[in-house]
């Protein structure tokens, strides 16, 4: 009896965050873990960034001069696993945290404690990853795509830890999506059906899915590895009977529907921001999310346009060819609708459209070159070179990158009850989207002339275009710790939120009071 | 000439260091090229210009949607009074934007799939080459003669990589033996890889082939015009990647045939001058060639190495050691570590005098020599 009462009666008191450092180690508000996820994802873009900064200060000129090409392979190898699995996607899981109970008008995610689990699983393997450059052998340097047999037999034993680290991510993003995808069916608010859902919880529930599809086989991969590496199997070991490619083939199973994880958030939180400062509903809701469904279902048949160079059989090459160039037409049917919504709006350009703005630009041209590269026999000139460098870089950092800046910027403001500085905001977009060109464009030329990736040292005839590249890097490197310095200076000293943040902004996470009380939504809206 | 001359002369020759080392030098080698390479073969050629065909429907493609943004940005803005219409459906123009995309990849489909066929028709070849990725070199065999080689970066450029290479020919694109092919031939080739996964591209021919373990991938090319041709490995195979270029040398029939029979008389007289005993000069002279082509890359030119993974020479337990432990793990390597059995890449004379080598240099002095003959009764 006695303890039921003094339940109900923590129930009551319970109204505001936890004191100290309680607050965060036991959080199970979402608020307070969209919070640590995206500090979490910051700091690691920061972490997978210094790692760039050293890969560019070492492409500066020609020669070796900084770090012997061993460091050169681990800094891109941890560079890439970093900014994946380190910043883009919890970044991802953050925003998802944070918005997706808002904006569906739910009190909280539906799994809370398994939440406060999967966001704190981790810094545990992030920790287990970067822990391996204090280690002998050192960090990993057989790139993010870990290829055996490089992996295996060849690598140092650090090896294990890195397969640690990526079963503990997995788990902790399967948690995270099934959470989503629970709290998703199950929490929205009376009247809001699926065709009525945010772009942005559309995006993530297929986001959550593709995560749940294919983080398992990650999994099963690296296990894969484990045991070739341990306990005598030789799963990719032809002296024993095994086979290195079929490790390819069940990496990239894993590896395209990973960059649509990366980017369909994106889309969402673009088809979010359009609208508001077009002043003009998204077009074509109902396409836009289909064509977002397309997009995640032929994720799964085209692993093989990564692999047009290793000798799969022709009709295999055919096969992955045309299933690959079919993603062009949802894709396509996308940035036409944004650029329909666009169309006779009455715009504005705060930061958030500037960002989302470029995002479209910049999207689109990462898009062409992923078309140019679905077909077989061009990609046999364009693989493994600067051009595919470029392309993967123009669709996640103009294309996830900006997204989540411009995401960021758009929601700060009912995130921490204060307005950012929006001069200093553009300011910001302007030294990123110019940088970021310098940074990636001339990579294409590179590439087309015949720089592979992934060297240390190039012929000499890339030099003038690499140092190019690395002044580029380094403007685009050194103005995101402006990002930094606008967001806590909103946090700390940014005007306080007007009642109406955005002129054109709809949605229910507009409808609440600013600053937003720490529980929100606890009588579920009613939408019509 | 002035105290003032002499002071200007003396800033400008200090410009001149640090500006062409910039800049200037760079300059003079440069190469501003922005497009892929039309290359020397019908393969490349059609790759080329399937490649052109497809950046001009993209450029056409990013015009139109950038050109309505751009319109739009500029004119449909609240500051210059613009309202905002509220459309936001129409199936018309969803259906139209859906099908010509459809139609316009069929009609890049055509092309690529019949240069796809073209690429994958290893048929009614003239000859067959091997070409075996290790790490960090190539292997050539000649399937048609009894002729095989390996294939290193050269020292040119091996010797700059830690200086300047400014001033290096073909910086990164050169070898010690490079592959030799006959004009106007259909070659064959025939790639696989000892260790692990390699790529074998030469821009030129206008595609790229892996080089797996355990499997023989096929491919082909007919380069008509005789010339030197080059490229890279391009799948990430370890610390020395980037420093395992590939150097083709097409020549006119004659003079193709003339070069396997020199190579293979080379070859034989190589092999016949380990019947003599052989000085310690010669070996250490010798062994120091063949260690900065085929050591360097993990045991480094000091011969410090790179540990754990790579183990220094210098002072090393192996290298101190008992002559024969040495000798038996140059040649039959360490399994499962980049330490490969050099007994089938490097013949009697080259093993025994590295082998001497090491044991007498950086600081080692063992003093002591194994001779062409040793090696000869170790195998």
């Amino acid at each position: 009896m006695s303890t039921t009462a003094t339940a109900v009666e923590g129930e009551h008191h319970h109204h505001g965050p936890a004191k100290g450092i309680g607050r965060w180690l036991f959080a199970t508000n979402h608020k307070d873990i969209g919070t640590m996820y995206l500090w979490t994802a910051l700091a690691m873009f920061f972490l997978g960034g210094a790692f760039a900064m050293v890969i560019r200060m070492e492409l500066f000129q020609p020669g070796l001069q900084l770090v012997n090409p061993d460091w050169f392979n681990r800094m891109f190898t941890m560079h890439g696993l970093v900014m994946v699995f380190g910043a883009i996607m919890p970044a991802w899981v953050g925003f998802a945290n944070w918005q997706i109970p808002l904006m569906i008008g739910a009190p909280d995610m539906a799994m809370p404690r398994m939440n406060l689990l999967s966001y704190w699983l981790l810094p545990v393997a992030l920790l287990v990853l970067v822990s391996t450059f204090f280690m002998e052998g050192n960090a990993p340097a057989f790139g993010w795509t870990f290829y055996a047999p490089l992996s295996t037999t060849f690598a140092p034993d650090t090896a294990d830890f890195f397969i640690f680290g990526v079963h503990l991510l997995g788990i902790s993003s399967i948690m995270g999506a099934i959470n989503v995808i629970a709290t998703i069916v199950n929490l929205r608010a009376p009247g809001m059906t699926l065709m009525k859902m945010p772009m942005f919880v559309w995006t993530w529930l297929i986001t959550a899915f593709l995560l749940i599809a294919v983080m398992p086989v990650l999994a099963g991969v690296v296990t894969m590895m484990l045991t070739d590496r341990n306990f005598g199997t030789a799963f990719f070991d032809a002296s024993g009977g095994g086979d290195p490619l079929m490790f390819q083939h069940i990496f990239w199973f894993f590896g395209h529907p990973e960059v649509y994880i990366m980017i369909l958030p994106s889309f969402g939180v673009v088809s979010q921001i359009l609208p508001t400062f077009a002043r003009k509903p998204l077009f074509g809701y109902a396409s836009m999310v289909y064509a977002t469904g397309a997009i995640a279902f032929l994720s799964f048949i085209v692993w093989g346009h990564h692999m047009f160079a290793t000798g799969l059989p022709l009709a295999g090459e055919l096969y992955f060819m045309y299933a690959t160039m079919l993603i062009a037409v949802p894709t396509g049917v996308k940035i036409f609708n944004w650029a329909a919504t666009m169309w006779r709006g009455s715009m504005t350009f705060e930061a958030p459209m500037l960002f989302s703005i470029a995002f479209v630009f910049l999207f689109t041209i990462g898009g062409l070159t992923g078309l140019m590269m679905a077909m077989g026999p061009a990609d046999m000139q364009y693989h493994s070179t600067y051009f595919i460098v470029a392309h993967f870089h123009y669709t996640l950092v103009p294309g996830a990158v900006f997204a989540l800046m411009a995401g960021t910027y758009y929601w700060l403001p009912i995130w921490c009850g204060r307005m950012y500085d929006e001069k200093l905001a553009k300011i910001h977009f302007w030294l990123s989207a110019i940088s970021v060109n310098v940074l990636f464009f001339p990579q294409h030329f590179v590439g087309l002339a015949g720089m592979p990736r992934r060297v240390p040292d190039y012929p000499l005839q890339f030099a003038d275009f690499n140092m190019i590249i690395s002044i580029g890097g380094f403007v685009y490197g050194l103005s995101q710790l402006m990002f930094v310095y606008i967001v806590v200076k909103a946090i700390r000293s940014g005007k306080p939120t007007p009642d109406q943040v955005w002129e054109g902004a709809k949605g229910l996470e507009w409808e609440l009071p600013n600053p937003l009380p720490f529980h929100t939504h606890t009588t579920p809206p009613r939408v019509d | 000439m002035s105290a003032n001359g002499n002071r200007m002369a003396r800033r400008l020759a200090w410009l001149g260091a640090l500006v062409p080392a910039l800049f200037v030098s760079q300059v003079a080698n440069a190469a501003w090229d922005l497009n892929l390479t039309q290359g020397v073969t019908e393969t490349s050629q059609t790759v080329f210009d399937i490649h052109m065909t497809l950046l001009w429907i993209c450029v056409v493609i990013g015009v139109g949607v950038f050109g309505v943004m751009i319109y739009s940005i500029f004119t449909h803005r609240k500051s210059k009074g613009a309202v905002a219409a509220q459309f936001h459906e129409s199936t018309t123009i969803e259906i139209i934007w859906t099908v010509i995309p459809t139609l316009l990849l069929v009609v890049m489909a055509i092309p690529s799939t019949v240069a796809l066929i073209d690429l994958e028709d290893n048929s009614a070849s003239d000859m067959s080459i091997q070409v075996v990725g290790y790490q960090w070199k190539w292997q050539y065999k000649y399937l048609d003669e009894e002729l095989d080689f390996f294939s290193n970066l050269a020292a040119s450029s091996r010797d700059q990589i830690n200086s300047d290479p400014t001033g290096v020919d073909n910086y990164l694109l050169e070898v010690d033996n490079r592959l030799v092919i006959p004009a106007g031939k259909k070659v064959r080739f025939l790639i696989t890889a000892n260790d692990v996964i390699h790529s074998w591209w030469v821009p030129d021919f206008g595609w790229k082939q892996d080089a797996i373990p355990g499997f023989i991938n096929e491919a082909w090319t007919r380069v008509e015009e005789p010339g030197i041709y080059r490229g890279q490995c391009t799948e990430l195979c370890g610390i020395d990647h980037g420093f395992m270029p590939i150097v083709v040398e097409v020549k006119p029939q004659a003079e193709y045939d003339a070069w396997v029979a020199e190579q293979k008389s080379a070859l034989k007289a190589a092999a016949a001058s380990g019947d003599r005993e052989w000085a310690m000069a010669e070996l250490m002279e010798k062994g120091e060639e063949v260690y900065m082509r085929v050591c360097v890359a993990c045991h480094q030119a000091n011969g410090q190495g790179i540990p754990p993974a790579f183990p220094a020479i210098a002072g090393g337990a192996i290298s101190t050691g008992p002559i024969k432990g040495h000798l038996d793990q140059a040649m039959n390597g360490v399994p499962g570590t980049a330490m490969q059995a050099f007994a089938a890449q490097l013949n009697d004379v080259e093993l025994a005098a590295v082998v001497t080598y090491q044991r007498n240099a950086f600081g080692n002095e063992m003093g002591d020599m194994v001779q062409p003959a040793d090696v000869k009764a170790a195998r």
